[in-house]
């Protein structure tokens, strides 16, 4: 005969006020197999807890319920005392007589006979319960980091000086991210490159950091503590270890016209080339699509159309035939920090986007984006922190910024606050007029949302001491008239229609995820919003991980951020990195699926309703080694404990440890029969 | 049309919001008052109301202001305001909802010139500038208003004196006609309902 022990908790007045805990007590201790039934205040307090250890002790228990709120709370509370006394944490169970009970009801009569039927099935399951041992797992104590922006950057780097491996992946022929193109940074107008550079070096030159760039994420497989992940190294066409960064390469290639990604399209580049000078590594890559010798080759061309580079190489660094390689990583925890791109001002528009056909679709040259007024403004740009007119290299005298495009307008398939843009549009009004003493910066803006340290402070320096015009309206439409940009807007504030002119008008545009992102998250195994960014795996409680264990989430990735956020966020994820890592091996509940081989048909069902690709193949062989048949096993470190093989599987083969057929008909017996 | 609580509070008078989203389906809280539409209107100068005021004053419930003004029968119906809309709001469609509402309680001047432009329309199936001319003035009382421009448009040929009607003249009657039962079907719906302005 059992010997189970029924603990009734109050929850002060959350349960006590509906359920009758005294009755549930009482009538509980009746029951075939409880030897021990009391009710209290506080089961979750110490002296609560105490009492629990302390029936098990005097009454020799070897079951216990504890019939209060949901085990998603304080299961684990009651495990460890159960544990604590000597008695396997998985004899314990919760009946939820809160959730499921007291909140939901009012008739305190039948809310009482509910939660005593809720604790009958639980008594029924536990009588089923054994003894089960936590599952423990190796850990490979090196970190993947994929994206090498600021967020990559800060984990990277706070990982790497907890003493951990890191390996870090940029798909980019530097790393430095978009933070390596803005000018200055608010709220304090720091350099963005003076701060960010020293950080970059860091990271190149750490013991504990391998650095990859220009390579991508091709697969991972495996789980939490033991992923492989194949990584693709792009052919460079120049061999990293002779290069030197001498930029005599860059200077012979006569193809100096390629449009510069860095530069936003503003500046000019070569087809081999750094895409800035302060580039870590600083060795160049050539862009195969602009490169006249490999031109030449897709046209079939048996003879070099050029060979410049190669003749002004001293190291013989540049190779032509170089290929696309694979290098394969065994990684224990992966760090997302892919960032964000930019909603586009051009007409092209990616599935699900409009564009804005009514600013010009940047048709007018002098209508630019936040990230290409960066470049204007910033010293390393291709005008030298001169900020002019893109068609005809005039200083605008008149310059107009427009907030919230793509951001908060659902009509052009956004319809999220992409946070970051009302910060840096009181920055840009800012460096205008640092530079343009005699210009007037006018905003036309929604709401200005400046939630955070030194913000609100910020924007009103903008408008009290910098002379920025903020105007309460969305614009309607821009339009070129001769020389001008002629801006059609409303006051709402004022209820007046406005016609303005301006020498250039500046987009403050949404901020998307990186393209290509649903494939990296189906990689991963990660679940991404209707967005595209990535999920975390509780918005408050769990913010830096994903629901998939071992793969967490730094920067604008998971949703719009700013630095400050995403260098706060890469941080956490280092900490989620290290505190994973200071165990030899992982402990995981042994709530999951095993297979008895005896019965399993092979059919693997099982494998193909699997969510977690947890169910692997196992051949079972005689002594004399031939092949008796092949059967379903679980990887107990991927198998999240869903149950969803148990449904499906047509011989009963697979079970749950814990929630047996067994246990759950018991449990549902007791309640319909 | 979208259903919506208007229908079956007959203790409770339905809030302009909530009627005018039982006519047009359109949710008019769905409006965050950016004024982009305003920007874009036309008539943001010859206006009091503009379409942002109008979305406004719709969720303050201001039924006298909307449907005893003359702003909402300024509106061209460009539909610009529509088109531009972030939020996906139809302004256009709420204003020609309040003209529906207001051609009872219209100003004299207002509804004498709608009904006269459509009677014209539904004698001869195109506009005939002199029937409407003389029926606005009748219906109006407004008889010596713009007499001063009327030898300009005569001059102009802008301005005949016999009617000439389209040929399908019969369809547009039983278009009209149509539309008659259908406004009469709508009427006596509203009034069941409690609704009747």
């Amino acid at each position: 005969m059992a010997r189970i022990g029924v603990f009734v908790c109050h929850c002060g007045e959350n349960i006590g006020r509906t359920v009758d805990c005294a009755r549930v007590a009482n009538e509980l201790r009746d029951l075939p197999g409880v030897a021990h039934s009391v009710d209290y205040k506080y089961m979750c307090s110490d002296p609560g807890q105490s009492i629990v250890k302390q029936a098990i002790r005097e009454k020799n228990l070897d079951g216990v319920i504890v019939a209060a709120c949901s085990p998603h709370m304080h299961e684990k509370t009651f495990r460890r005392a159960v544990a604590s006394e000597g008695l396997n944490p998985f004899l314990a169970e919760m009946a939820n007589i809160r959730e499921h009970c007291s909140w939901i009801h009012e008739d305190r009569e039948k809310a009482t006979d509910k939660a005593i039927e809720v604790c009958r099935s639980i008594v029924e399951k536990v009588k089923h319960n054994v003894p089960l041992e936590t599952i423990r797992i190796p850990v490979t104590k090196r970190a993947l980091v994929i994206g090498a922006g600021i967020a990559g950057i800060q984990a990277a780097l706070d990982i790497a000086d907890g003493g951990v491996e890191v390996v870090v992946v940029e798909k980019d022929p530097s790393i430095g991210g978009h933070m390596s193109q803005l000018s200055e940074t608010f709220p304090t107008l720091d350099c963005s490159q003076c701060i960010l550079t020293p950080r970059m070096v860091e990271l190149y030159q750490h013991p504990n950091v391998k650095l990859i760039t220009y390579a991508e994420v091709e697969e991972v497989s495996g789980y939490i503590g033991n992923f492989k992940v194949k990584i693709r190294q792009k052919a460079r066409s120049v061999d990293a270890d002779k290069c030197n960064g001498c930029g005599a390469c860059a200077k012979a290639c006569p193809n100096k016209k390629v449009p510069s990604e860095f530069d936003t399209g503003l500046g000019t580049r070569t087809a081999i080339y750094v895409p800035f000078p302060q580039a870590v590594p600083n060795i160049p890559v050539i862009d195969r699509a602009a490169c006249a010798l490999f031109r030449g080759r897709a046209k079939g061309l048996k003879k070099e159309a050029c060979a410049k580079c190669r003749e002004a190489c001293s190291r013989e660094a540049i190779d032509y035939d170089q290929q696309d390689t694979f290098i394969m990583q065994d990684i224990g925890a992966i760090v997302v920090a892919t960032g964000y791109q930019l909603y586009s001002i051009g007409k092209d528009q990616p599935a699900g986007l409009t564009g804005y056909g009514e600013y010009g679709y940047g048709t007018i040259p002098d209508v630019i984006d936040g990230m290409q007024f960066e470049r204007l403004a910033s010293a390393s740009g291709p005008t030298g922190g001169r900020i002019v007119r893109p068609s005809d290299g005039k200083e605008p005298k008149r310059i107009v910024f427009l907030q919230c495009i793509g951001s908060r307008d659902p009509a052009k398939g956004i319809e999220y606050c992409s946070k970051i843009c009302c910060m840096y549009v009181a920055k840009h009004t800012m460096l205008y007029k640092h530079k343009v003493h005699d210009g007037q910066a006018t905003v036309f803006y929604m709401d200005i949302r400046a939630a955070g340290k030194g913000y609100e402070e910020f924007t009103r320096r903008a408008i009290e001491e910098d002379g920025a015009r903020y105007i309460r309206g969305r614009v309607s439409r821009l339009y070129r008239d001769g020389e001008v940009i002629k801006v059609q807007a409303f006051d709402t504030l004022s209820g007046e229609p406005i016609l303005m002119d301006a020498d250039m008008v500046v987009l403050a545009t949404a901020m998307r995820p990186q393209p290509g992102i649903q494939l990296l998250a189906q990689t991963l195994s990660a679940s991404y919003d209707q967005h595209g960014f990535f999920n975390e795996a509780h918005p408050k409680l769990r913010p830096v991980e994903t629901n998939t264990a071992g793969i967490f989430l730094a920067g604008a990735c998971q949703s719009p951020r700013d630095i400050p956020d995403s260098v706060a966020m890469a941080s956490a994820t280092a900490a989620k990195v290290l505190g994973m890592f200071s165990k030899d091996q992982l402990e995981r509940e042994p709530t999951v699926a095993r297979v008895d081989v005896s019965l399993c048909a092979g059919c693997f069902h099982c494998e193909r309703v699997c969510p977690y690709g947890a169910i692997t193949h196992l051949e079972i062989r005689d002594r004399k080694g031939n092949l008796v048949k092949v059967v379903a096993d679980v990887n107990p470190g991927v198998c999240q404990g869903c149950g969803t093989c148990q449904a499906t599987c047509p011989s009963k083969s697979v079970e749950l440890s814990g929630f047996t057929d067994e246990q759950i008909y018991a449990a549902i017996n007791a309640l319909v029969l | 049309m979208s259903t919506s609580g208007a229908h079956g509070h007959a203790t409770a008078p339905a809030t302009l919001a909530a009627e005018l989203r039982g006519k047009t389906g359109q949710n008019p809280a769905e409006c965050y008052q950016c004024g982009k539409c305003s920007a874009g209107c036309p008539m943001a100068v010859e206006t009091l109301l503009r379409p942002h005021d109008v979305m406004r004053l719709i969720g303050g419930d201001r039924r006298e202001t909307l449907l005893e003004g003359e702003s909402i029968w300024l509106c061209l119906t460009c539909e610009a305001c529509t088109a531009r809309c972030p939020n996906g709001c139809d302004p256009a469609r709420m204003i020609d909802a309040l003209r529906e509402m207001s051609v009872a309680r219209a100003p004299r001047a207002v509804g004498a010139f709608h009904r006269s432009f459509l009677d014209q329309v539904k004698a001869n199936g195109r506009m005939f500038e002199f029937g409407l001319v003389l029926e606005y003035k009748l219906r109006s009382g407004k008889l010596l208003n713009d007499v001063f421009s009327t030898p300009g448009m005569i001059s102009r040929g802008l301005l005949k004196f016999v009617p000439s009607p389209i040929k399908g003249v019969a369809d547009v009657r039983r278009i009209f006609a149509a539309c008659e039962r259908e406004a009469a079907r709508d009427l006596h719906a509203s009034g069941a309902d409690g609704r009747d302005q």
